[in-house]
């Protein structure tokens, strides 16, 4: 960074908490979520906003946090992977990803999971052509994506049998 | 007794944390003081070192900097022929060669610092491809380019000729493919002459890097402690590169004294590390006019890159399988590795034998057309049988029926009706549907006596508490191992799957149990892992502390009164090759593996006359695999192995450009989305394999072999164009179908 560029005070909701430091303007969401806020579920894949493996939430907008300058997330509400299980209780697309197989190596888990979830919060009922739309920014290495789907459809039933 | 975990889908051992976030991978681990390493990389690809230049306007005194010079030990890469550098010294053989690192507190200053470091070379004549290697248009390497080379010979081949009704030639290519495993190769290392080395790292192979590191710093091997960090996957991709990014992370740790962790960008791990070995297979094959194999002659080449690394046994593996599940009485095979001034290519999951499957698969598609048969009839005339020989001369044992596996494949995917209806709807329409096939087997475990070689070790200890660690090296890099080693445990000594703990691979704690790679570690590994339960069960009965048929509750009392009474509660366990298993290393003969993977897979696919697109529509993978374990996973590693397989026929193509890659990104290396993949369906048949844990044979390799010429046979019967190598973009297709075009105007 040149040395002309201060660090900026930000303020931002992160799982539901209130939280407040110093980081360059324009410092990537996905650096600050890691080594400043220790929140290291959130992976960096690609850097490039392609593999979507730091997927967060801003503001309930799905975004890949790898292309986000910090200054943006200024005020906002940020959900990361470690937001999505009410406390020990998972939320129903992990219960689902761990019943269906949709995890295998792991690394694209998180944001595969903030893509599904957000996902099932927009279409609480998608069809197949929507899951694959859905999750055709979070690319997977190791499933096929076949467990996935299946996953994705398994949590949508749970959750529709809760409701 | 618990009733038999081994054949149900439990769920994924290490599962929770990695659906939480919780899972710690290397780049999440973090030590006090901990600096960030970085490599300063060759942008020639041959030539010499003739002047480094260190950009004044940075404090060059804040940085660990560390070149040849510095290494304590052996300046190699240990491991089958020691010619890779860790740093190079003087000259360079390849783009993105290391040749000197630097360390910083501040990654974006060390960063800065790289690109500081200015390099001028000398260049020397360098060779970028396979054909100019083979011609010898330099000589880069040894006397003759050639890294490996390996002669099979069965029968005499050389008197089919004249007696055949006919002969078909061909020559096939595949490209070179990335693994792109999602997290990227990463270690940290902490190192000092007092301590020794100790990397935490993301790999496949904990003694691989141990070997390395040994000779990299001239240390005993307790000196040296190497432990698997969460994996994000591998493919391959993290056999023998760890070796390298762990030694020079090693070495920044070992000159300034402080803990290094060395992380690559999507970029540099593209750019810089392994990828698969870019082919050439030429087929010339004799047939009698009822289409019965005479005469096999196959000549199979692979590019290795600057340096040996693992080509000459991705060679052997290519070589053998090359001539693939049928029976045939006269075959030659003739293979070389040969160098070229491009990054060394290694490991990835098929091992050579994606390569050679693909020509062959190909190639008897098109000997079935030009003696007129289907391409099904071809190959069931020529299906190995039990008791017949393969290209290496082993007797099959195994009750395989690629007869039967066929037929079922063929009407799990409506083959025959789907084909007629194609070849009716294709008329007029500018979207072509065309179906396909490939046979093939893979053979599981180290080939020949490699895994006597290996003689590997697996673990077992009862707490008191009445909980079994298993101790083994083989790594979870996703495949499912924790929960494949933990099933098979608990069903071994009755108890149940979350009585059993996995220690994390860490060669302070573990034996060596061989690396993670050649779909073993099920297999091979699985079966100590079954044996050294028995073991620990059967020191508790002779003890007199538990008897027959006894609860869970009976096995913590007797654990708790063992270590009590005699100390540690430990069993081990060594591998033994199955009998009658012979292999003669000098010929190339005899039983290469233990046991074969079989399979037939369909390809359903669309190919677009307007964009040159190809859609795979749906895709029917059916195997035997021995007794399968646990169906999710299972299932799992086929659907996976398939897109990976589908990439390697459509999408993934690695443009070289002065021997470096040119589209090192996730933005212009495409590989298949949720929105590519078809309905993939995996279908298993079960024939337990005596020697494996509950009768399981290897499974992970198998898919890719298969995937991409049942593409590409579809393809060609959805267009009638032959094409002859993969990956098969919108270009070649394009390219393909003009020739075609052309040929037809002028005929």
């Amino acid at each position: 960074m040149p040395e002309s560029v201060q660090k900026i005070a930000i303020t931002c909701v992160v799982n539901g908490e209130k939280k407040t430091f110093r980081a360059y303007p324009m410092a990537r969401l996905l650096d600050v979520l890691r080594d400043e806020l220790a929140l290291t579920g959130t992976k960096e894949g690609c850097g490039e906003g392609e593999c979507g493996a730091c997927t967060v939430l801003l503001d309930g907008e799905l975004v890949n946090s790898c292309l986000v300058p910090v200054m943006q997330a200024q005020k906002s509400e940020i959900t990361t992977i470690e937001g999505i299980a009410s406390g020990k209780q998972l939320h129903a697309v992990q219960q689902a990803f761990i019943d269906c197989g949709g995890a295998q190596c792991g690394i694209c888990t998180p944001g595969m999971v903030m893509s599904a979830v957000n996902l099932l919060e927009r279409i609480p009922s998608p069809s197949e052509e929507e899951i694959r739309t859905g999750l055709a920014g979070n690319l997977c290495r190791c499933t096929g994506y076949v467990k996935i789907f299946e996953a994705v459809v398994r949590a949508c039933q749970a959750m529709e049998g809760k409701a | 007794m618990e009733s038999a975990i081994v054949g149900q889908a439990v769920p994924r051992k290490e599962g929770r944390e990695k659906v939480t976030g919780r899972a710690r991978y290397v780049d999440d681990l973090r030590f006090p003081g901990m600096l960030q390493g970085a490599t300063v990389r060759s942008s020639c690809p041959h030539g010499k070192i003739s002047k480094i230049t260190f950009d004044p306007r940075i404090r060059w005194d804040e940085f660990t900097i560390v070149t040849a010079k510095d290494i304590p030990g052996e300046n190699c890469v240990s491991l089958l022929v020691n010619d890779q550098p860790y740093l190079a010294e003087g000259v360079v053989n390849h783009p993105e060669e290391a040749i000197l690192l630097l360390a910083h507190p501040d990654k974006y200053l060390v960063e800065e610092a790289r690109r500081s470091v200015s390099i001028e070379y000398e260049p020397l004549p360098p060779v970028f491809t396979l054909d100019d290697s083979l011609d010898r248009k330099e000589v880069i390497w040894g006397e003759d380019n050639v890294l490996k080379a390996y002669l099979v010979e069965k029968g005499n081949v050389d008197e089919v000729w004249t007696r055949a009704d006919l002969v078909v030639e061909g020559e096939y290519r595949t490209g070179a493919q990335e693994q792109l495993y999602i997290e990227n190769n990463g270690v940290i290392a902490v190192a000092n002459p007092q301590d020794g080395v100790t990397i935490w790292g993301s790999l496949q192979c904990p003694y691989y890097v141990q070997k390395a590191l040994m000779f990299l710093f001239g240390l005993a091997p307790e000196k040296v402690r190497v432990v698997q960090a969460e994996t994000g996957g591998g493919f391959g991709g993290k056999e023998e590169y760890p070796s390298v990014i762990a030694g020079h992370a090693a070495l920044l740790a070992w000159k300034s004294g402080i803990p290094v962790k060395m992380v690559y960008d999507r970029a540099e791990d593209m750019a810089a590390t392994t990828k698969r070995h870019p082919s050439r297979t030429r087929h010339r094959t004799a047939v009698t006019k009822d289409g019965k194999l005479l005469g096999m002659e196959i000549d199979f080449v692979i590019d290795g890159g600057a340096y040996t690394t693992l080509s000459p046994v991705v060679l052997s593996r290519g070589t053998i399988h090359a001539a693939g599940p049928y029976f045939c009485s006269n075959v030659r095979i003739r293979s070389c590795a040969v160098a070229s001034n491009t990054p060394p290519q290694g490991a990835f999951r098929g091992f050579g034998a994606p390569q050679s499957v693909f020509a062959l698969e190909r190639h008897m598609d098109h000997v079935a057309r030009a003696i007129g048969l289907a391409p099904e009839e071809f190959r069931r005339r020529n299906f190995i049988q039990p008791g017949e020989t393969t290209a290496t001369g082993q007797v099959i044992h195994e009750n395989v029926n690629m007869n039967h596996l066929l037929e079922r494949a063929l009407m799990l995917s409506d083959y025959h009706a789907k084909t007629e209806r194609y070849a009716r709807e294709n008329h007029g329409s500018s979207i072509k549907r065309g179906m396909g096939f490939a046979a093939f087997f893979h053979g599981a475990g180290f080939t020949g006596s490699g895994e006597e070689h290996l003689a590997s070790v697996v673990e077992l200890e009862a707490t008191p508490e009445g909980i079994v660690r298993v101790m083994a090296a083989s790594t979870e890099i996703g495949q499912g191992t924790n929960t494949v080693f933990s099933q098979i445990a608990a069903d071994a000594l009755g108890l149940g799957f979350d009585r059993i703990e996995i220690v994390p691979p860490d060669t302070s704690r573990v034996p060596n149990s061989g690396p993670t790679v050649a779909s073993r570690t099920c297999m091979i590994v699985g079966k100590l892992v079954e044996s050294a339960a028995h073991g620990l069960k059967q020191t508790l009965i002779a003890s007199g502390l538990l008897k027959q048929g006894y609860s869970a509750a009976d096995f913590e009392r007797a654990c708790r009164a063992y270590v009590k009474k005699r100390g540690p509660l430990k069993s081990t366990s060594r591998y033994q090759p199955p009998p009658g298993i012979h292999w003669d290393d000098a010929k190339y003969q005899g039983d290469a593996y233990g046991a074969y993977a079989w399979a037939v897979y369909v390809a359903d696919v669309s190919v677009d006359l307007v964009t040159y697109e190809v859609q795979v529509k749906d895709f029917v993978a059916l195997q035997e695999v021995g007794k399968v374990l646990h169906p999710v996973l299972a299932a799992g590693q086929i659907e996976g192995g398939v897109a990976q397989g589908i990439g390697f026929a459509l999408y993934e193509n690695v443009v070289w450009n002065n021997g470096r890659m040119s589209n090192g990104q996730l933005t212009n290396y495409i590989i298949p989305t949720a929105v590519d993949v078809p309905p993939i369906r995996a279908f298993f048949e079960e024939q337990p394999y005596p020697y494996g844990p509950s009768g399981a044979k290897g499974i992970g390799e198998l898919p890719l072999d298969g995937t991409a010429p049942a593409i590409v046979n579809a393809i060609e019967n959805a267009t009638g164009v032959c094409i002859r190598q993969v990956p098969v973009t919108p270009e070649v297709l394009m390219e393909a179908l003009g020739v075609a075009e052309e040929v037809g105007k002028r005929a």
